[in-house]
């Protein structure tokens, strides 16, 4: 059944491993199936029909060059999954700063109590 | 740009569609961090980080009991996040479950399993936290109309790591 393709769909699509090797690959510049094929040792048919589902949520896109079909990275589809990363990441990178603070007080105080308890 | 992997910064990777790996190394003992992680004077002083002031940090470290922090954020509203102690290994392993305390429950609250290694005087923690794959996209979602359109995504090598 035909519908429009959500950033759901495109976290669910890339959730999958294979489909995660996939565009790591494709993160290096547009490849033809058959690289795939090679790069990843899988059968063209499986490779195929991860590159529809990556394909129908918008993740790649794909055209035509002779007889070659091209796959390339839509790096819009995928946006909101890295902003979202980057925004997590940040948040967390902030409170570990804060940590290392803490962190940096009690091993000092642990040194010190070291030596004053001689 | 900052690159994802520079030393200090969090590393964040997505295993699979209900998890979320948080990893970060700090440069002290393992029981150190583990103090640092379950006292709550200690709390108070470090998880609001810079996005606002800690009102609460509440720890029962026992299997079975509860913890709650609150944070005030910069724009005054208040942050508060809850939940039960299912598994403790001191200065190893800590298994909770989190209740962020804005939203409606809905199914079951996310399990954070927090590991802590050392190596060399030095500490790396782990924390694993399983969410619902729909509360995990939704929240990825959200962030991602925030985001809005801006310049072209030219970050795919970021996003390659962040996969991994």
């Amino acid at each position: 059944m035909a519908r429009a393709a959500t950033t759901a769909d495109t976290f669910n699509a890339v959730a999958e491993p294979r489909r995660r090797e996939i565009l790591e690959v494709l993160v290096g510049g547009e490849r033809p199936v058959n690289d795939l094929v090679h790069v990843l040792g899988l059968a063209q048919p499986q490779v195929s029909k991860h590159l529809r589902v990556l394909r129908e949520v918008g993740a790649v896109d794909v055209r035509e060059d002779g007889r070659q079909r091209l796959y390339r990275l839509n790096g819009d589809a995928l946006k909101p999954m890295h902003e979202w990363l980057k925004q997590f990441e940040q948040s967390w990178s902030e409170r570990f700063e804060a940590l290392d603070d803490v962190l940096d007080d009690l091993k000092q105080k642990e040194q010190g109590d070291g030596v004053c308890d001689e | 740009m900052e690159s994802v992997t520079s030393s200090g910064s969090a590393k964040v990777t997505l295993p699979s569609d209900e998890e979320i790996l948080i990893t970060r190394e700090f440069d002290a003992p393992r029981h150190l961090v583990y103090k640092a992680w379950t006292t709550p004077e200690l709390v108070m002083r470090w998880w609001s980080g810079h996005r606002g002031a800690m009102k609460i940090a509440e720890i029962d470290l026992r299997v079975g009991g509860t913890w709650r922090y609150v944070m005030v954020a910069k724009e005054g509203f208040e942050v508060a996040f809850h939940g039960e102690y299912r598994e403790i290994v001191p200065e190893e392993r800590i298994v909770t479950t989190e209740v962020y305390e804005g939203m409606p429950e809905v199914g079951e609250p996310a399990l954070n399993t927090v590991t802590f290694t050392e190596s060399d005087g030095r500490t790396t923690l782990e924390l694993l936290q399983t969410v619902s794959s729909k509360e995990l996209r939704d929240m990825i979602i959200e962030t991602g109309m925030e985001a809005g359109v801006q310049e072209q995504m030219d970050v795919l090598e970021e996003l390659a790591i962040s996969l991994r």
